[in-house]
């Protein structure tokens, strides 16, 4: 579970207490941008109309259910219709909808208004994460579940942010207008975040416009909300606003680290080194579907346990995760993890699940592979499928 | 029509033929409305246990009892079950029965496709059931089965449901077909369209947009297939497609449906409430022109389902501007059966305790439909349990309630004997509560943040969740009760006369109860 450093208090300490409340809470959120509170507003209105409509219409049926049961009111009337009363209650509800009509229309004109933004966000939705990229700025990475999976085993305590925790958020800088590009690689996502009320399909092929200004520093949680597969559930989404100046502060260090990971790559690496790194990369980019004893889930995760090509030649074995499986839910890695990442992971399934092959696939076969298919083909590597662009 | 008519010619025994053969080979009307019944009943129970392993499955936080891949298909087949084997086939069981009583036929226009159109349904539900055993298991890709989740990246099974898919869509077009023949060419002398019972003209209106919209199901389906199998790539971007496409075609298809579900129990409802108020129908003709208005509006609202898919700001309006009118002649609706009502002489037995909670829970579903309507409002409402809670309050105090009302309005009629008026109380009452504690809470953990289709949530989600699940089994449980009321009802019971209900009218209270094996040979007079 993470810790958060507690900025702008007021709203802040207001989240919070919501978070704790949420157990019996019944409304919608308000949420913290303009848009999410006009948002509320709308919601609240028809809610009310909705009430007021049902409180007469209920209340002459219960009036009636009472008063005309036939033990108080043995003689029915026989009248069966009325043009007056019929007209006036096809006209007064069309007049109300009218009514309603207008700040939904104004609401969503709004909505529809990305033009201007300070920043542009590139989200693509893969299964089962989160693709974030900086446009402009060289960074992008994967934001992932960070929730134990023993806890969702019932093994462990589940903390206040279970399945709503990721290894890293996405970060907005404050009263910057953001704008989002998002799509998908694979399947239709949703990407939502409630207090931000932003909901906007992640499509493959497409590339939807969205965005939000969030006015103060905080944390703000969602999840995918629309049907993409197997750990549909277990693919959350978590912003975190920060103050301008540690938002660049932030966009520095990420540079940086990125910079510090390529160097890596030179290193030279044992055996052990990768297969301990490469078992942290499993957890999170393949454990999913092959399952953490590489037993997988037959026939549409196949196991890696035994299988032909984790036990076969290296080649094949670097091509299928750098390139994945066109058709299939088997990712093109190339272009998700690192080289250092990639041989690591390569290196761990050649030589757990009793795969005990003892041979090691280091970075730079990594890079040797990718240039070569680069050369061999002019085609970018790890991009079977055409990237929304 | 010879056919028809001659159904008894001289030497052929009047009565049912003798042991199974009667239901295979049978095209009594009657006969297959009951054979229609049943296999609405037992879809409604399998699909049904399907809801309990969902629930089962989200009563507690943590996953418990089925993997996130089995739970998939769990909701994808309680979907489709559901929709295509409970609602639908009970709505035609009962427009089979009660059809030609209530316009004085002598049976369906078209028996022998009648006998067809249900007997591909248990093929095409043994289809799609058995796929739950094929390797890779059976969909699982929701019942709106989404591409390219149903198609790229579908298990193997697709395939056979796909072709499950295209027998139910016969099934129902044969059925539509029969409706709209039988309404349009058998009525009595006398009966004309403005006197005919509500019941039949939504049923009427009901089979135009299930021939209207069928095809498109069947079109869709057939796209994927074209996907999977040959090369084609109508919804895979990596080929040119365009995935948004699907959701265009199915929804057309979609919203429409819909309304096919709850017309024909807005017709029943808009029988039993005038018989147990002892007073006609207020506005009979306005029901009739918003039947007609709602199944227009019905095709030009499909993309309020795709809000956040990325439509035009233009297309957005238009299908929020529609989406809101739909609501107008829905109330009129409303407010008919209240006027109806009042200053009745109303009693409550089972039929009528099922049509007032019709009413009034409809209501509700169709005040969380004005809500969802609002397209700014949606983008926080749509894909969660919001949106469940308000389908599930349109279809199973809608389309459900409006089935159990039917079935024990006309039951004294099928069978010849009353049903058991306590235990059907009962009925009532823990349905009733069970469904509102299954579904209320729904709609506070939707607004709370919690999508739907997800085997596993966080713990601010847990305390509604575990309330509907308890909701869920109570409700679950009841039906079985359900079942021991009717089988009870079948085998014995105080004699019905002709015409149980002293407030009721119509033709179908005028032949003897039980209903003879042919009714109306000779048409009847109509005043
Ligand atoms: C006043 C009338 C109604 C209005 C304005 C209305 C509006 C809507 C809207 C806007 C949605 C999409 C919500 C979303 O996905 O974000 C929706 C979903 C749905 N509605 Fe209604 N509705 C109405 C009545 C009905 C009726 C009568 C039925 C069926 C008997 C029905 C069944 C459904 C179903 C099944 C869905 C969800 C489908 C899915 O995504 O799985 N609705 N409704
Ligand atoms: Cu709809």
């Amino acid at each position: 579970m993470m810790r958060h450093p507690r900025l702008g208090m007021g709203l802040l300490a207001c989240s919070a207490l919501s978070q704790a409340q949420a157990a019996w809470d019944v409304n919608m959120r308000q949420g913290v941008t303009e848009v999410s509170r006009s948002v509320f507003d709308l919601h609240m209105t028809i809610f009310w109309i909705c009430v007021v409509i049902g409180v007469l219409v209920f209340g002459a049926m219960f009036w009636s259910m009472f008063a005309h049961r036939r033990s108080r009111h043995p003689q029915p009337a026989h009248f069966h219709e009325n043009t007056r009363v019929e007209l006036l209650w096809t006209v007064v509800p069309l007049v109300i909808l009218i009514a309603m009509a207008v700040p939904a229309t104004r609401t969503l004109l709004h909505i529809y208004d990305p033009s201007d933004p300070d920043l542009d966000i590139q989200i693509t939705g893969h299964q089962w994460k989160w693709h974030y990229k900086y446009l402009g700025e060289d960074v992008e990475f994967f934001s992932n579940l960070a929730t134990d999976r023993e806890a969702i085993g019932n093994r462990a305590p589940k903390g206040d942010h279970y399945l709503l925790e990721v290894d890293q958020p996405l970060v907005i800088p404050a009263g910057a207008k953001v704008r989002f590009l998002v799509g998908a690689a694979d399947v239709i996502h949703s990407w939502w975040v409630p207090e931000l009320a932003v909901k906007k399909d992640a499509i493959p092929g497409f590339i939807n416009e969205a965005w939000t200004r969030a006015p103060e520093p905080g944390l703000y949680r969602g999840q995918c909300t629309e049907l993409c597969g197997k750990d549909h559930g277990f693919m959350p989404i978590v912003v975190e606003v920060k103050a301008p100046a540690d938002y660049a502060a932030w966009l520095a260090g990420k540079k940086a680290a990125a910079a510090e990971s390529k160097a890596q790559a030179g290193k030279v690496w044992t055996l052990e080194e990768l297969v301990a790194h490469g078992e942290q990369v499993y957890k999170t980019a393949c454990a999913a579907c092959h399952q953490p004893t590489g037993e997988g889930l037959p026939p549409v995760f196949p196991a890696l346990k035994g299988s032909k090509i984790a036990t076969g030649p290296k080649e094949g074995h670097i091509e299928r995760v750098v390139n994945g499986k066109p058709g299939t839910a088997m990712a093109a890695f190339g272009k998700q993890l690192s080289e250092v990442d990639l041989a690591a992971v390569i290196s761990y399934e050649r030589n757990a699940f009793g795969n005990a092959l003892g041979d090691m696939v280091t970075p730079q076969d990594i890079l040797a592979f990718k240039q070569a298919a680069e050369a061999g083909q002019g085609m970018q590597p790890g991009q079977p499928q055409p990237q929304p662009q | 029509m010879s056919a028809v008519i001659d159904h008894g010619h001289g030497d052929h025994p009047h009565g049912p033929a003798p042991g199974l053969m009667r239901w295979v080979l049978t095209t009594n009307h009657k006969d297959i409305g009951t054979l229609y019944l049943w296999f609405s009943f037992c879809a409604f129970l399998l699909g049904g246990s399907f809801a309990m392993v969902i629930r089962a499955e989200l009563f507690q936080p943590g996953l418990q009892i089925v993997e996130p891949a089995f739970f998939n298909q769990m909701t994808t087949m309680h979907g489709l079950i559901m929709v295509f084997g409970a609602v639908m086939p009970a709505f035609v069981g009962l427009a089979n029965w009660m059809i030609p009583l209530m316009i004085g036929a002598p049976d369906m226009a078209l028996p022998r496709m009648n006998n067809f159109s249900f007997w591909l349904l248990p093929a095409a539900f043994g289809l799609l059931v058995s796929t739950l055993f094929m390797e890779g298991g059976g969909p699982n890709f929701g019942w709106t089965f989404y591409a390219p989740l149903s198609t790229t990246y579908a298990p193997q099974s697709v395939t056979f449901f796909i072709f499950a898919i295209h027998l139910m869509g016969i099934s129902s077009i044969m059925g539509a077909i029969n409706v709209i023949a039988t309404v349009l060419n058998l009525r009595a002398p006398g009966m004309t369209l403005m006197k005919m019972p509500l019941f039949v003209w939504t049923w009427l209106i009901t089979a135009f947009l299930l021939i209207a919209v069928m095809p498109v199901l069947a079109g869709v389906v057939t796209m994927m297939l074209m996907d999977i199998h040959f090369g084609t790539s109508f919804f895979s971007a990596a080929g040119g497609g365009d995935p948004v496409l699907f959701q265009h075609v199915f929804w057309f298809f979609g919203h429409p449906e819909v309304y096919i579900m709850i017309l024909p129990a807005f017709g029943a409802v808009s029988a039993i409430i005038p018989t147990f108020s002892r007073k006609p129908l207020f506005g009979y003709t306005s029901m009739v022109y918003a039947t007609g208005a709602i199944a227009f509006l019905s095709f030009i609202v499909w993309a309020h389902h795709m809000f956040v898919v990325g439509i035009p700001v233009a297309g957005e309006l238009f299908f929020m501007y529609a989406t809101m009118l739909i609501a107008v002649p829905t109330g009129v609706k409303v407010f008919n059966w209240v006027s109806t009502m009042w200053r009745g002489s109303l009693t409550f037995e089972a039929p009528m305790l099922f049509a007032v909670a019709f009413v009034i829970l409809f209501t509700i579903g169709g005040f969380s439909g004005l809500m969802l309507a609002i397209a700014p409002a949606d983008f926080q409402y749509h894909d969660t349990y919001f949106v469940v809670a308000h389908f599930h309050y349109v279809l199973v105090p809608g389309a459900i309630f409006g089935i159990f009302a039917s079935a024990y309005y006309w039951l004294p009629k099928w069978t010849g004997h009353m049903y058991d008026e306590r235990l059907a109380k009962l009925h009532f009452w823990l349905s009733f509560v069970g469904m509102n504690l299954a579904f209320f809470p729904m709609h506070f953990v939707g607004l709370a943040g919690m999508p739907r289709r997800i085997p596993d949530y966080n713990l601010m989600f847990a305390d509604f969740n575990r309330v509907s699940s308890l909701g869920a089994f109570l409700f679950g449980a009841t039906q079985l009760l359900f079942l021991y009321i009717v089988v009870k009802c079948i085998r014995g019971g105080e004699p019905a006369p002709a015409k149980p209900w002293d407030g009721a009218h119509g033709l179908e209270w005028s032949v003897p109860s039980p209903a003879p094996y042919h009714t109306f040979s000779t048409p009847p007079e109509v005043e």
